[in-house]
């Protein structure tokens, strides 16, 4: 059962989540075979907390779906815990705690109900589970909801409820796909909350986001998925540093004089970036790069000058073009 | 260690000690937990639809079996003779137990299916494909069990059941019911929208009609008689008709055999549609 | 001076383009409906009554006996189904009715506009139907004309009352399968439907006294061949059909007004 890895990259002696070229491809009526993940490597290990970034349409979820077991790779090779999922998915399934992207909670149960026959699903006895779906339930912060159907819930104590329900089989290895899109802010924070104290516990996370600040809030390491691949990988700081520089400068001179004034920006910051509305400068020392401008007498109507983010890295590596779903 | 195995409870330790069989891919032994979640669910929304199931047998035994019954008088049917009502009472437990297990297999399944997504839910668990559709299927089998011994009070009551092979009546309507969720909720994973589902439904109603519930098929020529007994609503009825008179021979073993292997053929087809919808 | 306001016209026309999508669905189930149970009851069934009543019921072949009571059965079904599932749809599914009202319509002309798409609906089933029976021999062609009226006026009487009710269902659950069962169901089995009403015990019998499937069918009845019927009862039969309808109409007017305002 034991599977000896060759040595990887980051030389965990049994990573989580093993994938060498992992691929897969639809068949589709229109465009012929699309490629949805295309030869991806990826490793994780017990107790990180991983992240996957990438716009809709990036292979996100599709990478997820083959991590949790219900979704057969086309070629390539995967390992979850040292087990292959093209043959043993029910015994990997029971490893995992999966929150997927839309909520599949049962609507003819009520709260309680849920994460008990979740449990019950998993073959937990009915002695066992009692006290667990309690503290699931305090843990949720959904006690004085135990008796609710699930309709009548928020949309952050559906999430809440779905997270709560992923731990019922105390899982090794939580996915979490997009956990907290269309959350209100207060919602969100929660969440975060809540994840972090599970962090804390020595669960192994992996989740997909496109939401920056979730991943730097929440990730040790990511990657970056753009059209199927993997486009960057590294922890937030290190992304920032390597793909973004420390600072950034955005300055605005109005619509007729931006390109005008591009030429004369030679020489300042390490890379200059056009926008329609504004000019962004990533750059070492922004402030200083911001005198410098006045001093040539390019007078900005607006100027900013903040801290690079993953948010810059991630435009910069996936491009600015909208992505349709 | 090997102790430790056995007796611990984690959800890993359960998977495990599964994970060597042939079928552990597929199954995981635990069909019985979508009984308990369908019965934790008939609390709180569709008891009633369950419920009026038992009904409509009723209904339909008092309104042709009295109303029409005064009409027609006895019915033979080959050698025996029998009042019109208790000719019609063990067609309409098939009937009962088919509409059931239809229902279920398909309303039903299509709506976890395709807005709750509750299958979703139970293959991200360590349950299999095949659990899921056992369970369901067994479910449609207990709900056919009920409708059946329902009826047969109601029968009962009626003075319409005149031999103790009418007990049998009971596992009868479970292969009924079994059969025809099998093959219900293999065509309820092959459809993409509600209409299909109204379709099958429609093709319901000649069944119900025409497999010898109100009257002998030997109403019909020759060769449609051949046809309507390889529909499976003639054969649960020509299997209840014959426990319900006590006649008791090979051709009865022959509707078992029938509604087995159509109910094994649904069911394994059942496994592997949804093997390829949620874990492909 | 048309009989629909321009409002209720607008929304039976887009009742009327959504039942397009369904035609095939429709005209399927129209004419398969009928043909299957005149088959099987009229002449299945009917072959075991006459072989115990050489002369049938009032002196006709079963199938003629059955045959009224059958198109007006669909097409109280046809008209249920148009008016039921919009009124569910417009008030709790997809809302519509209140996405229409925020335009220039009002809640009682949303009504009238449902009520008239399903009017459609159900002169096309009964047509259809009323054509069928004639094709079996089940009615002569003056019985035909009759018993094809007297439908569509029952199917739409009866339409406007449930979609009175309709109007005032706030959680569905699952109210369309409940009023198939606990409703059509018992009324279709026990208005004289396949059988005189008298062959039933007393106990039974008040179903068909308030059905107005019963009232319906023993005009039809008297229409299509003239079974023997007093004069007051045609009248009473009359009256009560046209208290169905015009008091669903007045009803779900305005429950549709008070709902879709409040």
């Amino acid at each position: 059962m034991d599977v000896a890895f060759p040595p990887g990259r980051h030389g965990w002696l049994c990573p989580v989540i093993w994938a060498r070229d992992l691929t897969k491809s639809y068949a589709t009526k229109t465009s012929g075979d699309v490629l949805a993940v295309d030869s991806i490597d990826l490793e994780v290990g017990p107790g990180e907390s991983f992240g996957i970034l990438g716009a809709n349409g990036a292979g996100k979820s599709t990478t997820m779906r083959m991590i949790g077991a219900t979704l057969q790779r086309t070629s390539g090779e995967l390992t979850i815990l040292g087990h292959d999922p093209q043959h043993e998915g029910p015994l990997i399934r029971a490893h995992l705690g999966v929150v997927p992207q839309q909520d599949t909670l049962d609507t003819d149960l009520t709260v309680r109900e849920n994460i008990y026959v979740y449990g019950r699903y998993f073959g937990l006895s009915r002695a066992e589970l009692q006290p667990r779906v309690d503290d699931l339930l305090d843990f949720a912060q959904l006690q004085d909801k135990r008796d609710a159907k699930v309709d009548s819930l928020s949309g952050g104590m559906k999430r809440r409820l779905t997270i709560a329900r992923s731990l019922v089989n105390e899982p090794s290895l939580l996915l979490l796909d997009e956990p907290t899109t269309g959350l209100d802010p207060q919602a969100r924070h929660l969440l975060w909350d809540r994840l972090f104290r599970l962090r804390e516990t020595g669960v192994t996370l992996v989740l997909t986001t496109h939401y920056m600040d979730e991943a730097e809030q929440l990730c040790e390491r990511l990657v970056v998925m753009d059209a199927g691949r993997i486009v960057a990988e590294g922890s937030p700081a290190h992304l920032i540093r390597t793909h973004a520089g420390r600072e950034v400068v955005e300055v605005r001179f109005g619509a007729q004089r931006s390109n005008e004034v591009v030429p004369h920006l030679a020489g300042i910051g390490q890379r200059t970036e056009v926008l329609p509305d504004r000019i962004l400068l990533y750059t070492e020392a922004g402030e200083a790069d911001l005198h410098e401008i006045v001093a040539r007498g390019l007078t900005p109507t607006t100027a900013l000058v903040r801290r690079a983010s993953l948010e810059d890295v991630f435009l910069r590596l996936t491009g600015r073009t909208l992505v349709d779903e | 260690m090997i102790l430790q195995a056995l007796t611990s409870t984690t959800a890993v330790a359960i998977a495990q000690r599964r994970a060597g069989l042939a079928d552990a891919g597929i199954r995981s032994g635990r069909a019985r937990m979508l009984l308990l979640r369908n019965t934790l669910a008939l609390r709180t929304s569709n008891a009633l639809a369950f419920l009026t199931g038992f009904v409509e047998p009723v209904l339909f035994l008092v309104a042709f079996g009295y109303g029409v019954g005064a009409l027609i008088g006895d019915v033979s049917d080959g050698e025996q003779s029998v009042s019109y009502a208790a000719f019609i009472a063990p067609a309409l437990l098939a009937a009962s137990a088919m509409n059931g297990a239809i229902y279920d297999s398909t309303f039903n399944v299509y709506f976890k299916m395709h807005f709750q997504r509750v299958y979703q839910a139970m293959m991200s668990t360590s349950l299999g494909p095949l659990d899921v559709a056992l369970g369901e299927i067994g479910w449609a089998m207990i709900r056919g069990a009920s409708y059946a011994v329902g009826f047969l009070v109601v029968a009962t009551l009626f003075g319409l059941t005149t031999t103790w092979w009418s007990l049998l009546l009971i596992p009868a309507a479970m292969l009924i019911a079994f059969a025809f969720a099998a093959i219900g909720m293999s065509l309820t994973s092959l459809m993409t929208s509600f209409q299909q589902l109204n379709w099958l439904q429609f093709w319901m109603l000649p069944l119900f009609l025409f497999s010898g519930t109100f009257y002998p098929i030997t109403a019909y020529p020759d060769w449609l008689q051949v046809i309507v007994q390889a529909t499976p609503l003639w054969q649960g009825i020509a299997m209840t008709r014959s426990l319900a008179f006590g006649v008791i021979d090979m051709a009865l073993m022959g509707h078992v055999l029938y509604f087995m292997v159509i109910g094994a053929l649904g069911l394994l087809a059942t496994t592997r549609r949804l093997n390829a919808l949620f874990l492909r | 001076m048309s009989i629909l306001a321009v409002g209720s016209r607008r929304v039976a026309e887009s009742r009327l383009r959504n039942m397009w999508r369904w035609r095939n669905a429709i005209i399927t189930f129209g004419i398969g409906n009928p043909v299957l149970y005149l088959i099987a009851v009229g002449l299945g069934v009917g072959s075991l009554v006459e072989e115990s009543m050489p002369g049938g019921i009032d002196g006709i072949p079963y199938l003629a006996f059955i045959a009224p009571a059958l198109i007006i059965t669909a097409a109280m079904q046809a008209g249920q189904d148009e008016v039921v599932f919009p009124t569910l749809a417009g008030f709790i599914w997809t809302k519509t009715f209140y996405a229409m009202r925020a335009t220039s319509l009002t809640g009682a002309q949303i009504a009238e506009g449902v009520l008239f798409a399903a009017f459609g609906r159900i002169v096309l089933t009964s047509v259809v139907y009323g054509l069928v029976l004639l094709l079996f021999g089940a009615v002569s062609i003056s019985g035909a004309l009759g018993v094809t009226a007297l439908a569509i006026l029952t199917g739409t009487c009866w339409a406007a009352t449930m979609q009175a009710i309709a109007a005032s269902v706030h959680d569905d659950g699952g109210f369309l399968s409940l009023a198939g069962r606990v409703i059509i169901m018992p009324m279709f089995l026990f208005s004289g439907t396949f059988y005189p009403l008298s062959a039933l015990p007393l106990a039974v019998q008040w179903i068909g006294w308030i059905s107005p499937l019963w009232h319906a069918t023993e005009l039809g009845r008297w229409l299509s061949y003239g079974a023997p019927t007093p004069l007051w009862q045609v009248c009473v039969s009359v009256a009560y059909l046209m208290v169905l309808g015009v008091g669903g109409v007045v009803l779900a007017r305005r429950r549709f007004e008070r709902r879709l305002t409040s």
